[in-house]
This record gives structure tokens, C-alpha cells and sequence, in this order.
């Protein structure tokens, strides 16, 4: 009973469509789903990327210093030689110096982290993996701090991001062989892996912060809390290549992903070499997870609410729900951002405060309607 | 990068001959959890023929049928899918011989029906029978009564309606071997029937079928050849008309049983033998089991070599 009414609501009349397709056998391509379904997944990847660009074009111009959105698209076009014409010198500057790398940040960070929930959930096959909750961010934070507090610099401007990777990765297969057992992992083990992780990463990060000087804690303790507001180019340079590689390999095993959910065994019976699947994607889960952390901290339930919202609009296939959780991510943390720096003007909240204050009473409700509809997740 | 990409010129299999071998164990010996649960299997799973391994809890019919579907590994002999060694293959090229049922049916996420039977599609991606996906689909659909569940998820399917959806995903492979495991525990008559008589209808067309059964009755009716499976060796292997005898089924399953030709068909019918209830007696005597020795038994009829 659970999930019938939720997924028949978005996509109305799918019974209809699906019947009324079949008899016609009109030649659809491959790996077709229902009509009613695709037209919803268009939809939403519309919608998503439209709210996407409205978002980052208000966003670069709201702020302590308000630039007119017309000033900030003709400034744009004149970048771009398509016309336009350029602000005074300090426009310019708070547009292309400060605004913009923070609002491009904001969109890679929510990117990675919606992305990376997604596969996770895929991954483990529970709806409840998260890189927050099961201690991923926290791990990739271990190797964030201990970077900063031994003050470390051997990869340069990378040297935070590749920390957090290696942290991450250890981290994810750390938490992978523990939750798993007999090819599936429990919800209840999954979340006490999560509790144990994180109060071990958390363990860590206070030994580095103990041993660390008064500037290297401010700095951590910034960098913690989650917040973009140290966006530069160069920073955004730091996470791209993680992110944008992570981001392209992704939706290559959306399908598999789907047949992945069948259970392992069934999902190699269909042809899916399922040791180098996972392999390869939790390799990809560290590379997102750590971009999201070394430059944002830990952001916590992005990676949650933003596939599980998308689920419930148009069903759990993952070819839409990767990059599908790849949009709605950047625009919840585009949104967040905006609202972080603007809420409490001229003082700023940290991103990674607001993202949890929204983040779990949604939590909340999602435990209360699985509770009702299935008995709760077992 | 092709491969990363999942997309890669797959040899197409060809239609078997009747009566060719799909899937055989030749000595085949596993070992789990330090216990010999299959020791010395000889079996053939052959196009045209519905092969049902029939045997009591703990036989080794569920090991059996995992190493046949390339899900476990012989410590010792060898399984072989299509005349090639089961490690041999490519979980994506097998795919396309052989399709499984598993003995549940479970899901992560809640997929429409449709999509459920669509993923067993899958394996045919970027070939030439990638066309055939629609119809197979609706052909699976039809032929399992599924097709009315279209517009609903998996999750909100009784236990027997999922086996049936999982069934249809398993046929809507189209693959030359099928391989079932207790695809009937969870229906009702009418679905058992079904499923049996797809089964049929499977090897009719050529394919090979191996169904494991509890169902001894529907495996007298319905398979051309059944294996008794006991203390992990085949106790006997045949037409199930001259494997289905009293003295072997309650040897096997440590419960007498009564085997007669049905009045109307002359197929086998089996049945417990069961104490004449009256007043005075209203619990059946114990049955005096013979106990279960680890040495194995003598009575192998088909004097197959024991391993």
C-alpha cells in the first residue's frame, strides 16, 4: 500500500497512458519508460534548471551591495561580447570577484552533494544513505582539518580537497564493509555505522584542533560550520575538476544503479558486473563528497531531501534521479546561500546551520510518513 | 572508455539445438560453511525439457541451482553454461543465455511494475534485439497475469503478485535457459498452474528449463525429467513416472508416501500416508524415521558414479 498512492499522484494517469501506448506499439526507444513518467522527467529537469539560472542571476545581484538585474546581464553580455556594457569599477568587481564565484561554488557543492546522495541511496540500496548521516562528510573532514591544522601545502591550492578525498574514500569503504552483510545493508546497521563514524571522525577533528595554533582553530572552526563566504576563483578551481569529473561519470550507471536495486545477485543475473560497479562509484561518492567538504565544510541532508523530493515527483528511476539530484542540489544550496547572506544582513549565517535547521524537520516528517505508510524502514 | 560505458559488441547467442546440453555439473562439489552440501553432482539441463530438482530442506537444491546460475563456485568438477565453463563468462554475455529467478523478490526502491519486468530487458541493450524489448515486456506481462498491475509499484504488490512480476522480468529476458527457484511457494492454485504451464510452453519452444519444486504433484505433471535431490548427491534422476516411487520419496523425505497413477491422467500422484483419523487417536503416530547418516546411501538408482 505504501508507495502506490505516491508515485500514482505526480504522474497522473500513468495506468491510462501505459495501457493506451501498448496495443499501438508505436516504435519507442529503448529503454522506454511510461509516457506519463518521461513527460514528468522533462518537466522537472526543465523546471529545475530554469529555477537554476532565475536563482544564480538573483543571487548575483542581492546582496550588501545590490547590482539591478539588468546591470548584472548586460555586464554578462559584455563579458561575453554579445553587447551589453560594463559597471563602474566596484560593480564589476563585487559581480565577478565576490558574487560569482560564490554563486558557481554554491551550484558545484549542492551539485556534488545531491549527486553523491543519490548514488549512495543507489549503492547501498536504502533509501536512508546519506554522505551527512552515515559519516562520509565527517570523514572527509578528518583529512580537511588534519590539513589545515598540521598546515599542510603539498598539492597547493588542491591540498584541502585531495586530503578530504583520501579521508572520504577510506571512510566510504570503511562504513561499506561494515554495514553490509549477506549482499544488503540494514537501515539500523547503516545509521549505527553512521553514529559510530561520526563520533570517531568527530574524535579526530578535536585531537587536530587541540594540537592546532589559535588562527589554524578559527579557520576550522569557520570552515566547519559550513559556508561559502570565503568563495574565490581559485577555490572554485579547487573542487571543479572533483566535481565535474564525479558529475560526468555518474549518470553513465544510472541504469545499472536501477537494476542494482533488484538485490546484487539479481542485478549480476541480468548482466551487471556488480564489484566493479560499486567500485567505481564509491570512488565517485568520495570524489563528490570530498569537493562538498574541503570548501564548504560539512553540509548535512541536501544529499537526503533532494533525491527523496525527486522521487516522489517522478519515481525511482535512476537514468532522471542522478542528474535530476545533481540540479535540485545546486538550486537548494544556490537558494541556501542566498538566503544565508541575506537572512541576517550585514551578518551572515553558515550555510551548513541553515541547511540542518531545514533539513531535519523534513527528516522528521519523512520518518513519520514511512512510519504510517510501511511501518517505518526496517 | 567503451567499457566504462557499458557499451560493447556482445556475440549474440544462437538458438540451441533440441535436446542440446544448456547447463551441465560434472562432479560437482561444493563446500559452504565447512559442510559438503553438494558432493558429486551429475545433471544436464537440455533445450526442449523442463527439468524439475525436487528433494526435502536441505538437499542442496538451492546450491545446486546457484552454482547452475553461476552464482557459486565448485570447489571441485565444473558447471558449464552453453559449453563454456560458468567462470569463464562475462556476467553481461551470460545475461544473455541464461535468466534467474530467485527464490524472493525484493527491491530497493519502489518501481512501477512495468519497469520492474523492463529491467529484465536490460541485458539486451545496444544489441539488434534490443527491439524486441516492447513486446517481450508485454508478451512476460500477459503470460503472467501481470499486465493488470501496469499503473501500480512493486511495493504495493502481495507477496504473490511480486513473485508472478518477478517472473515475467525472468521471461522477459528470452534467454535459452530459464532457471527457477520455487517459483510457485508464494501463489495461490490457479497461479501455480500458471506458471508450470509457462514453463511448458518454454520448452516447447526450445528452451531449456530447470524449476526447483516442493511441490512433488507438480512435478510429476510437469516436468520431463526430475532430480531427487538427497544429502547433496541426486538420488535418483529420471521421468518422474519411474523416479516417483514409494520406497525412494519415503527414504528421502523421512516420511512415508503413497505413490498411485491418477485415476484420470495415470500421471503419479503423491501423497503423505497418513494415520486413519479416529476419536481415539486423533494425533497421526510418529513415524519412525530412518535416521540420517552421513555416509552416503547405497541406493543410488540411477548408478550414477558418487563422486
Amino acid at each position: 500500500m505504501s508507495t502506490e498512492a505516491e508515485s500514482r499522484a505526480p504522474e497522473a494517469g500513468s495506468a491510462e497512458a501505459g495501457t493506451a501506448v501498448r496495443p499501438a506499439r508505436t516504435p519507442v526507444p529503448p529503454a522506454a519508460v511510461p509516457r506519463g513518467r518521461r513527460s514528468t522527467a522533462y518537466l522537472l529537469t526543465a523546471g529545475l534548471l530554469g529555477a537554476l539560472f532565475l536563482v544564480a542571476l538573483v543571487s548575483a545581484g542581492y546582496g550588501a551591495y545590490d547590482i539591478p538585474l539588468s546591470d548584472v546581464i548586460a555586464s554578462a553580455r559584455h563579458r561575453m561580447g554579445l553587447g551589453g556594457q560594463p559597471l563602474d569599477r566596484v560593480g564589476e568587481s563585487v559581480l565577478w570577484n565576490v558574487r560569482l564565484p560564490r554563486v558557481v561554488l554554491a551550484l558545484l557543492v549542492g551539485a556534488s552533494l545531491g549527486c553523491a546522495g543519490a548514488l549512495m541511496q543507489g549503492v547501498f540500496g536504502n533509501p536512508l544513505a546519506e554522505p551527512g548521516i552515515i559519516g562520509i562528510s565527517s570523514g572527509a573532514a578528518v583529512g580537511a582539518v588534519a590539513s589545515i591544522a598540521l598546515g599542510l601545502t603539498f598539492f597547493g591550492n588542491w591540498t584541502i580537497t585531495v586530503f578530504a578525498f583520501a579521508a572520504g574514500l577510506v571512510t566510504v569503504l570503511l562504513v561499506y564493509a561494515l554495514s553490509r552483510s549477506g549482499g544488503k545493508t540494514e537501515v539500523v546497521t547503516l545509521i549505527l555505522t553512521g553514529i559510530a563514524v561520526n563520533a570517531f571522525a568527530g574524535a579526530l577533528i578535536g585531537l587536530f584542533i587541540f594540537f592546532a595554533d589559535n588562527a589554524q582553530i578559527t579557520q576550522i572552526t569557520f570552515w566547519q560550520l559550513g559556508s561559502l563566504s570565503q568563495a574565490t576563483w581559485p577555490k572554485v578551481l579547487a573542487v571543479l575538476p572533483c566535481t565535474v569529473l564525479g558529475l560526468l561519470i555518474a549518470p553513465f550507471y544510472a541504469r545499472k544503479l536501477d537494476l542494482l536495486s533488484l538485490g546484487e545477485r539479481s542485478a549480476r543475473h541480468l548482466g551487471v558486473d556488480v564489484e566493479r560497479l560499486r567500485i567505481v562509484l564509491i570512488l565517485v561518492v568520495a570524489l563528490l563528497t570530498a569537493a562538498a567538504v574541503a570548501v564548504a565544510g560539512i553540509i548535512t541532508f541536501v544529499g537526503l531531501l533532494v533525491p527523496h523530493l525527486l522521487r516522489m515527483a517522478n519515481g525511482p528511476g535512476h537514468r532522471f534521479l542522478v542528474p535530476g539530484s545533481a540540479l535540485g542540489g545546486a538550486l537548494v544550496l544556490a537558494l541556501g546561500d542566498l538566503a544565508a547572506r541575506t537572512v541576517a544582513e550585514p551578518a551572515e549565517l553558515p550555510l551548513g546551520v541553515l541547511t540542518a535547521l531545514f533539513g531535519s524537520p523534513f527528516f522528521f516528517w519523512l520518518l513519520r510518513r514511512t512510519r504510517r505508510k510501511q511501518g517505518g524502514w526496517a | 572508455m567503451r567499457t566504462l560505458f557499458g557499451i560493447r559488441g556482445r556475440e549474440l547467442p544462437e538458438r540451441p539445438a533440441p535436446g542440446a546440453v544448456l547447463a551441465e555439473a560434472r562432479g560437482l562439489h561444493v563446500r559452504l560453511g565447512g559442510r559438503e552440501v553438494l558432493a558429486g553432482i551429475e545433471l544436464s539441463a537440455r533445450a526442449g525439457e523442463v527439468l524439475a530438482l525436487v528433494g526435502p530442506n536441505g538437499a542442496g537444491k538451492s546450491t545446486l541451482f546457484g552454482a547452475l546460475a553461476a552464482d557459486l563456485r565448485a570447489d571441485r568438477g565444473t558447471v558449464r553454461i552453453a559449453d563454456r565453463p560458468a567462470g569463464e563468462w562475462k556476467a553481461g554475455e551470460l545475461a544473455l543465455r541464461r535468466a534467474v529467478l530467485p527464490q524472493s523478490a525484493a527491491l530497493s526502491f519502489p518501481f512501477p511494475v512495468e519497469e520492474v519486468v523492463r529491467m529484465g530487458r536490460a541485458p539486451w541493450a545496444g544489441t539488434a534485439l534490443e527491439d524486441e524489448d516492447d513486446e517481450a515486456v508485454a508478451e512476460a506481462m500477459a503470460a503472467t497475469e501481470t499486465a493488470e498491475f501496469t499503473g501500480r509499484t512493486f511495493a504495493a504488490l502481495s507477496g504473490g503478485e511480486r513473485a508472478r512480476v518477478a517472473l515475467a522480468r525472468a521471461l522477459a529476458q528470452r534467454t535459452s535457459l530459464l532457471l527457477l527457484d520455487e517459483p510457485t511457494a508464494a501463489l495461490d492454485l490457479r497461479h501455480q498452474e500458471l506458471v508450470l504451464r509457462i514453463c511448458r510452453e518454454r520448452a516447447a519452444a526450445g528452451d531449456g528449463v530447470v524449476v526447483v519444486l516442493h511441490d512433488l504433484g507438480l512435478a510429476a505433471a510437469y516436468a520431463d525429467r526430475v532430480a531427487v535431490l538427497h544429502e547433496g548427491r541426486i538420488a535418483a534422476e529420471g521421468e518422474p513416472a519411474e523416479v516417483f516411487d514409494d520406497e525412494l520419496l519415503s527414504r528421502v523425505y523421512r516420511q512415508p508416501v503413497e505413490v498411485f497413477p491418477h485415476p484420470r491422467s495415470g500421471e503419479p500422484v503423491v501423497v503423505p500416508r497418513r494415520e486413519q483419523r479416529s476419536p481415539n487417536a486423533p494425533v497421526p503416530a510418529p513415524v519412525p524415521a530412518p535416521i540420517p547418516s552421513p555416509i552416503p546411501s547405497p541406493a543410488n538408482r540411477t548408478g550414477e558414479p558418487n563422486g
